[in-house]
Order: C-alpha cells, then sequence, then structure tokens
C-alpha cells in the first residue's frame, strides 16, 4: 500500500510539473529573463505550490505522525552556514546555465527527450563530485537531528 | 531565445498539484518532498524499505508526462535554448550546489518555504538571486 501511495505520489508531482511549464527549460530561463522576454508564469507555479503546501503542513502537522511511518522525518538542522549558501549560489548558476532543476528535470525523463537524459546524467554525476569533497561527503540527513515535529 | 506564452491557469494549476503531492508525501511518509533530497538519497539508502520510497516516487514522476499525453494528446514542451556543452555543464554545477546546499527549488523553494524553515528562505534567496544574475549575464552581457 506504501509503494502504491508513494508512487501516486509521484504521478501527481510530475503532472504538476509538466502542466506548470518547470518541465521546459525555455520556459524557466524567459521567467528570469526581467530584460527580455520575460514569462512570469513561474510566480504562479511557485506561489501555487507554496500556498497549497503550507496550508496541507498545517493539516499534516496537527497529526502526531505520518500514516505509514511512526515519526516525521524532518530536517533538524537550523544552521546557515558558508555551505548552505555557497551551495545555492553555485545551484543558481547551474539553474541558469541549463534551465533544469532537478525537480523539474526528473518528471520532464518521462518525455524521452535526450536533453534531459543528458543534463541528467550529468547532475547525477555533479552530486557524486560534491560528496568527494572533503568534510560535506556525510548524508546531510544522517547529520540532521531526526525530529518529530511537535508544531 | 525561444519565446514562450504566459500560461497563468495551467502553471497556478501545476503549482497546486506539486503543493498536493507534497503534502500527500509528508501526510503518508513524513517526508519533504525535494528533488534533489529523493534522488541523491537513492543512490545511498539506508535500507531496503528506503530505496523502495524512493524509486517507486521518481518511477511516478517519470509517469507524469504520459499521463498529460493521455489527456491532452501532447507531450510536455521541453525546449533547450542553449547548447549541449551548457545543458551538461549546467547539470553538473546544479548537482554539486544542491548536494552542497542540501536542496533545490521543490525542498527548500516549496517544502522548506512552506514550514518557514529559515534555512530554505536563505537558501531560495541565494539561489533564485543568483539564477536571474546567470541569465542576465549569458543573455544581455555575453549576449548568448
Amino acid at each position: 500500500m506504501k509503494l502504491i501511495t508513494t508512487y501516486l505520489i509521484g504521478v501527481v508531482f510530475g503532472v504538476g510539473i509538466s502542466i506548470s511549464g518547470m518541465a521546459n527549460p525555455a520556459k524557466v530561463l524567459n521567467f528570469f529573463d526581467l530584460a527580455g522576454h520575460w514569462d512570469p508564469s513561474l510566480i504562479l507555479v511557485m506561489g501555487g505550490a507554496l500556498a497549497t503546501t503550507f496550508i496541507g503542513y498545517k493539516l499534516v502537522f496537527g497529526r502526531s505522525a505520518p500514516v505509514f511511518e511512526p515519526n516525521f522525518n524532518l530536517p533538524g538542522s537550523r544552521v546557515i552556514d558558508a555551505k548552505l549558501v555557497g551551495g545555492s549560489a553555485i545551484f543558481g548558476i547551474g539553474w541558469g546555465i541549463s534551465g533544469f532543476c532537478p525537480g523539474g528535470a526528473l518528471p520532464a525523463l518521462g518525455t524521452g527527450r535526450w536533453e534531459v537524459f543528458a543534463f541528467t546524467i550529468a547532475l547525477v554525476a555533479g552530486i557524486f563530485l560534491a560528496r568527494l569533497l572533503p568534510n560535506v561527503g556525510a548524508r546531510q540527513e544522517e547529520k540532521d537531528a531526526r525530529i518529530q515535529s511537535s508544531s | 531565445m525561444i519565446e514562450t506564452a504566459f500560461t497563468p491557469w495551467a502553471s497556478l494549476a501545476g503549482g497546486v498539484l506539486i503543493g498536493i503531492a507534497s503534502t500527500l508525501l509528508m501526510l503518508f511518509i513524513g517526508r519533504i518532498m525535494g528533488a534533489t533530497g529523493i534522488l541523491a538519497g537513492l543512490f545511498q539508502p539506508s535500507s531496503a524499505s528506503d530505496f523502495a520510497w524512493r524509486a517507486t516516487l521518481l518511477a511516478g514522476m517519470v509517469t507524469g508526462p504520459a499521463v498529460v499525453w493521455l489527456f491532452s494528446g501532447k507531450m510536455p514542451a521541453v525546449e533547450t535554448p542553449m547548447s549541449t556543452v551548457a545543458l551538461v555543464v549546467g547539470g553538473l554545477i546544479v548537482g554539486v550546489g544542491v548536494f552542497l546546499g542540501s536542496g533545490c527549488t521543490s525542498g527548500h523553494g516549496v517544502c522548506g518555504m512552506a514550514r518557514l524553515s529559515p534555512r530554505s528562505i536563505v537558501a531560495t534567496l541565494t539561489f533564485m538571486t543568483f539564477t536571474f544574475a546567470t541569465v542576465f549575464v549569458i543573455r544581455h552581457m555575453i549576449g548568448a
């Protein structure tokens, strides 16, 4: 039951990404091109996703635990450090070059377009590359305290 | 550059579906719907069941375009107005960045922001700023 549920959640996410335009680098880059043919569509994607998740999480965190697991598994780190800011800046540069973010590219693999596969293979290579850097190899999740939401 | 049309309703509906999926993943298995975390964890799962939820979620995501095709008769557009080199170099840079920054648009930008996480707010403002700047440099200073 759990795996059928996660599959169907993936389908909902994949359909959402597909119709939103996030799977299309041309559209994504036109949003970021304020000085060109600006396409504001992504404001509605981000706004719609954020507002829905904000309300949804409020309802979900009213529960003491998820349906299929004993605990909520939330990132516990509160530290704003150079790794967070630097990593996010690097991501922004890569997103500006390629027009794909990971959440846009993964569903787009389903279109069968070779460009998406080229990006995704490079993305995975980049993740492995970053793991080789000193002091960042350990999984963030393992370092984060596994906290149970009390809100 | 490829011109794209403003698609307010499709984009809003897509965003709401992304939000529904994020909410459901938290409701059912208590996890953040972050593409980076889901993908990175797939290569280093903590257990067989940890691998299984990530793999099925990813399989579902990849099914998304086919479902759209079933209902609309059209595959979602994927237009890449950049060279293959830029696509691959960009992919490498994104991979390094999202791993170091512990998240991307879905994990920090949607789920983390929805939890009002200070880390996610800082991360999202940072990558959005750098993406705007990068696109400006590429399109208006280098003129590619």
